[in-house]
């Protein structure tokens, strides 16, 4: 995992390197910065105040800073250069991973974790890569500066550390060990509080309409407090961090002050001078802040852990479709065949959504579907432009399997109305235009004469260039529907398959585009799948669905004879409530 | 590149007052103890400068007269540092008291930020709902809470800190000498400029990043919603395309943001450390030149400002205490962009918080009650199954009135928006037990007049009775708890089966639920699931089908048990052969009530007693069935298939 994400640096590793670089050429500088300063107190004090040497380590100090300030500056921007660069390949990767995934890959995840996944863990991810690159390799180098320069100067001064970094990273590991757990286990908690707060917002008509107010507020409340002790309990135990840390900088203190004082003294200054004195007080203060980012690390990058599992559960993975390695381009004609197809949706599934169908569909039927809810209507259909791969059996479609033809020129011959259908925020013109690009105005607005959508669409203000809200809500239901089968019609398919794609379309609307079908486009095959007999009635063959099987056969005459359920169906239609009462 | 004005980035000084109020109101006592423990230890971080230049002095001064005798040293110097050490100590308490503290006050506030959050929210019209972005109110919960948390637990504590260490060091400095003082506050002085600037540009481009993040988000959810549409079309490369584009824009601001904020460290680090050598090569000058030094110490201890000598151990400390401002200059320039995009998340909370809440001047309570043969109602302690209105007069007499779900709407007039009339003129007169249904297109109003029984939205003219009572006189709990609704868009909870369905009356038994399921004829579908009734939802019942979801919502409607019921295509996902099975199931359901139906297919209202037809807020036809088909007006054309219904 950590392969692909770090693959994902791409074009941005020469600013990852060159921060890399200018940090540590900061680091050593930052290390030397108190080793300089110890001379020029020298300078101050056993030199009285010697000007010379004052400027002379003064200038020196000066040069370094610039430098500094350089190595700094640069690290800065190409810190933020190859973080922001490094997330953006990220999502980008994402982004396309997401867009070769087949039907079955898509089921797998849902489309609000798709999203999370794309923005707040690449977000996650993004911090975690900058802390890496600006500290992971700045502490451990800064730490080990610190502690040889520290002994370089102070020798049994340094001592001190022998205890403190063990005492202090001891401490910051236990606290880290004990505070994650507590820290995840809440996270997800907090995760479900805010699913909870989007079901109140999503359902507040329920809520309302039952007057459940304050059983609400009661629920949130309990459940808002249960997180808050669980947040309290771990942020106090991170809460530690700070006051361990004190501890050791304190007692380092007072050990260099009254060991060094005493060293001082009693050799005379040979063995340690003032200078180098409160130079080791620096160096205490870095080792231990060095110590403490070391942990943030280790913090952090436990916490983006979890990110980047679920970043890498979208990249690993493995589309269930694939073109074939020759792929046929042309499709012969509009005949569809099902033989000894059996499918389930995934290999666990006890049942198989369909079993044993056979059917044959002759180029420029009209077919209609009907059948109940569940009854895999839509399974059926989406195993012909091969949205799904069939679990057993092979689906033909102009007398070759679908497997044999490329995805894009399969799709291309077979259009698809989708049950559950989506209009994108643009213009109807660019909508439209997903059926074919280069389609002309003239082209969109025969596609919509045939789908009875041109007449609302002319009654727009705008018309073909009005805006559509994302998700089309700006339209009314038959209207989106309409407008969603001219999209469809544009792609001029051999095979054209609506999936209860007139539900909100008037009755006699239904007839209209159906008749328009008939006379402008006879050679493409039709498959309907429709609630209402009435959209199925005249059609060539009528296939009733029951139970993940083919249950009968035929058009609406004999059906009425031959199959109970289709019976059914037309008088529960036809009555109405008439024969209920 | 400057197109865009640099966002204003005034701290709006009424948000952060109303924030830290809040804290204090919510604290009274934890927070005055807290800021005490972090001045406390702040100023105590400071004061050890002192003995350490009082130790040095010992040191320097056993050295330099080239005393080696540790024995007589110690005698001076052993008192100091275990002053100091007892300094350490007290920091120490005093830091751990008040990181704790803050861990507690820290999600405490939160959590009572969120409750307030929650509970306001609870109590706003329908409206609010209605003309707000879903996304846009969950971000208020989510990401704008989580700003606020940076501010309290980090930015204002270190700001307090910060402040506190800055103001005590500067006293001693002061103490010490003031043309060194002066020296340290020219370079804090670039410090505080230089922060100014480019602390701007990182906060603008925080602000357009947290802009592109939205607007990529936008992006992906759509896409991610439309994937199977993407598919079927084979659209996936213009859709990378489109994405790469938007996804390049956040790139750019999210590297300058970062850029900007990054540079801030080592520019204000280095120019510490230019000031400590301009420091030291000033106190060199100071100590040849003999200048004569003006400190509080002179003016303090007496002998006059200038009283007090500048001498080589006062150098030395003053060269660490400049550090120490440094540092903290840089911790607090660190905390600007946290504390603008808190202002930001704070200022949208507070607007949230103070939305208007829905009215309810409401004092017709519903009661429980018992009616006499003789048609005496009484008022009753139990739950009796038997409803009454306690109607409290100005004259100070009380009248029960029983509850029978006669609703009368008498020329009715509504708009959402001032100046466009949705309703006109509507009057409906609904009779106990009878069913009225609503024929109609999109936006003739059928949803608007069920918003209006239940009073979520308000009338602009015309009477609604219930009961012979005007709705504005009921209290809207009991006039909502006495309709049920079943809406086109389910709406389930995370939770069990037997949960969503009790959620239509809090005390009803499992059996209740049962029966009620029953009813819907939802029992069936729920006794195949997983686990039964004990069937946990999640995600809106995200494994069940549209249809079983709204079996659900009629079962929860029906448990309820209303007098009246209001029926906004709640089956319109259920395959019209399952229709028919729960029709019978729904028909009892029905029986006895006042129900309202809402219905798109014409076969669900055909049995309905009175039909109105509506056409752009009015009411152009009404009557049965049999009599609307025998007058062959626009239900006729409707029903023969000769009309367009959406």
């Amino acid at each position: 995992m950590i392969k692909k994400l770090a693959g994902c640096i791409r074009e941005y590793r020469t600013p990852t390197l060159l921060t890399l670089l200018f940090i540590v050429l900061e680091a050593v500088i930052e290390v030397t910065i108190p080793f300089i300063t110890a001379k020029l107190i020298d300078m101050i004090q056993e030199h009285g105040a010697d000007m010379q040497g004052i400027l002379k380590y003064g200038l020196l100090l000066v040069v370094m800073a610039v430098i500094s300030l350089c190595c700094g500056g640069i690290a800065a921007v190409t810190c933020a250069k190859a973080s922001a660069g490094f997330a953006k390949n990220l999502r980008d990767d994402l982004f396309d991973k997401v867009q070769t995934y087949s039907f079955e890959n898509i089921d797998k995840f849902s489309s609000s974790s798709l999203v999370t996944r794309l923005t707040t863990d690449v977000a996650n991810v993004q911090m975690a890569f900058m802390m890496l690159i600006r500290i992971a390799v700045r502490a451990p180098l800064m730490l080990i500066f610190s502690i040889v320069m520290a002994y370089v100067m102070g020798g049994a001064l340094a001592t001190s550390f022998v205890v403190l970094i063990p005492f202090l990273s001891f401490g910051l590991i236990l606290i880290a060990k004990k505070a994650m757990p507590a820290f995840r286990a809440v996270f997800k908690k907090y995760d479900r509080l805010n699913e909870s707060i989007e079901e109140n917002v999503r359902g507040m008509r329920v809520v309302k309409g039952f007057s459940r107010e304050e059983h609400e507020k009661k629920k949130f409340g309990a459940a808002s407090e249960d997180i808050c002790g669980d947040f309290t309990k771990a942020e106090r135990i991170v809460a530690l961090n700070n006051p361990l840390m004190q501890i050791c900088l304190y007692a380092n203190m007072v050990f260099v002050l009254l060991v060094g004082s005493r060293l001082i003294i009693t050799s005379g200054g040979s063995i340690i001078n003032v200078g180098e004195m409160s130079a080791m007080l620096t160096y205490g203060f870095q080792i231990l802040m060095q110590l403490m980012m070391l942990s943030m690390i280790y913090v952090m990058l436990t916490m983006s852990a979890e990110s980047v599992k679920r970043i890498g559960e979208v990249l690993s993975e493995t589309p269930a479709l694939t073109d074939p390695v020759n792929p046929v381009s042309e499709i012969a004609d509009g005949s569809v065949d099902f033989e000894n197809v059996s499918f389930k949706y995934s290999a666990k599934a006890e049942r198989n959504a369909l079993d044993g169908i056979n059917l044959h569909i002759a180029s420029g039927m009209t077919v209609g579907i009907i059948g109940g809810t569940g009854s895999s209507k839509s399974t059926l259909v989406q195993l012909i432009p091969r949205l799904y791969d069939t679990t057993e059996g092979t689906v033909k479609v102009g007398g070759r399997d679908v497997k044999e033809y490329g995805l894009d020129a399969l799709r291309g011959a077979v259009a698809m109305v989708l049950q559950k259908n989506l209009l994108f925020s643009g213009t109807i013109a660019e909508n439209l235009r997903w059926g074919n690009e280069s389609a002309t105005d003239e082209e969109l607005a025969e596609a919509c004469r045939l789908a009875q959508a041109d007449e609302f669409v002319n009654s727009f203000p705008d018309k073909y260039e009005t805006h559509i809200e994302q998700g089309g809500t700006n339209v009314s239901g038959g209207q989106k529907q309409r407008l969603c089968i001219a999209r469809a019609l544009l792609k001029k398919p051999k095979i054209l398959i609506l999936d209860d794609s007139t539900s909100a379309v008037d009755t006699r609307t239904d007839m209209l585009i159906r008749a328009g079908f008939r006379s402008y486009i006879p050679e493409t095959t039709k498959i309907i799948i429709a609630q209402r007999i009435s959209s199925v009635q005249e059609a060539d063959m009528i296939v009733v669905m029951d139970n993940g099987g083919i249950s009968a056969v035929g058009n609406h005459e004999t059906l009425l004879k031959t199959s109970d359920i289709y019976r059914e169906v037309y008088e529960s239609q036809t009555n109405g409530g008439d024969t209920n009462e | 590149m400057n197109k865009e004005q640099t966002p204003k980035r005034k701290l709006n000084k009424n948000v952060l007052g109303r924030v830290i109020r809040m804290l204090f109101r919510s604290y009274p006592v934890m927070i005055p103890l807290t800021m005490f423990c972090i001045v406390a230890s702040a100023a105590i971080s400071s004061i050890p400068a002192i003995f350490q230049q009082k130790v040095l002095a010992v040191v320097t001064g056993f050295y330099e007269a080239g005393n080696t005798d540790w024995a007589a040293a110690a005698e001076q110097i052993v008192p100091k540092i275990v002053i100091l050490a007892t300094l350490y100590f007290l920091s120490i308490i005093f830091i751990t008291l008040y990181t704790q503290l803050m861990a507690v006050i820290t999600q405490g506030f939160l959590n009572k930020l969120r409750c307030r959050m929650f509970d306001g929210m609870q109590d706003l019209p329908i409206r609010y709902f209605d003309s707000n972005k879903h996304g846009d109110i969950m971000s208020y919960y989510t990401n704008d809470i989580d700003t606020l948390r940076q501010l309290v637990s980090n930015s204002l504590p270190h700001l307090l800190q910060s402040a506190i260490i800055v103001l005590t060091v500067l006293g001693i400095m002061l103490w010490y000498s003031i043309w060194m003082t002066l020296v340290v506050l020219l370079g804090v002085g670039a410090m505080v400029f230089v922060s100014k600037k480019i602390g701007g540009g990182s906060a603008k481009y925080f602000v357009r990043q947290q802009k592109s993040i939205a607007k990529g988000e936008g992006y992906i959810q759509e896409m991610m919603n439309g994937q199977k549409v993407i598919k079927v079309f084979c659209h996936e490369e213009e859709v990378k395309e489109g994405f790469h584009q938007i996804n390049k824009e956040l790139y750019e601001d999210s590297f300058r943001a970062h850029a900007y904020a990054n540079c801030l460290g080592p520019i204000i680090m280095n120019i510490g450390n230019v000031l400590y050598v301009i420091c030291a090569t000033v106190g060199g000058l100071f100590l040849l030149s003999n200048l004569s030094n003006a400190s509080l110490r002179g003016l303090i201890t007496g002998g006059g400002i200038f009283a007090a000598a500048f001498t080589i151990d006062i150098v030395i400390p003053f060269l660490n205490m400049t550090k120490q401002f440094t540092g903290n200059i840089n911790q607090v320039s660190q905390q600007i962009n946290s504390i603008v995009m808190a202002m930001a998340g704070a200022e949208r909370i507070f607007a949230l918080m103070d939305e208007k809440p829905e009215a309810d001047d409401g004092y017709v309570t519903l009661v429980n009650a018992r009616i006499a043969e003789d048609g005496t109602v009484t008022e009753s302690e139990e739950r009796t199954g038997e409803w009454a209105w306690k109607h409290p007069h100005g004259d100070g007499t009380l009248t029960y009135t029983p509850l029978r779900g006669d609703v009368r709407l008498t020329e009715v007039d509504f708009s959402y928006v001032e100046g466009k009339q949705v309703l006109t003129d509507v009057s409906v007169y609904a009779e106990p037990g009878q069913k009225v249904a609503f024929v109609g297109a999109t936006g003739a109003g059928k949803t608007t007049i069920t918003n209006l029984l239940n009073r979520f939205y308000d009338i602009a003219d015309g009477k609604i009775r219930y009961d012979g009572i005007n709705i504005n006189k009921i209290r809207k709990d009991d006039l909502r708890r006495s309709i049920g609704i079943v809406l086109q868009d389910t709406n389930l909870f995370t939770g069990s089966v037997m949960e969503n369905i009790r959620y239509g009356r809090l005390d009803a038994t499992d059996e209740d639920c049962i029966a009620a399921a029953k009813l819907a004829g939802a029992d069936d579908f729920i006794t195949r699931l997983p686990d039964g009734y004990r069937t946990e939802l999640n995600n809106n019942g995200a494994n069940l089908s549209q249809g079983q979801r709204q079996l659900i919502a009629i079962a929860r409607a029906a448990v309820a048990d209303p007098p009246v019921m209001i029926l906004d295509e709640a089956t319109s996902s259920i395959d019209t052969r399952t229709e028919a099975i729960v029709q019978r199931g729904m028909d009892k359901l029905m029986e006895g009530r006042t129900v309202f139906v809402i219905a798109h297919r014409l076969s669900t209202v055909k049995n309905s007693d009175v039909i109105m037809v509506l056409d752009h807020g009015r009411i152009i036809e009404r009557g049965g069935h049999e009599k609307l088909i025998a007058d062959r007006g626009t239900y006729y054309q409707l029903y023969t298939g000769a009309f367009e219904l959406e």
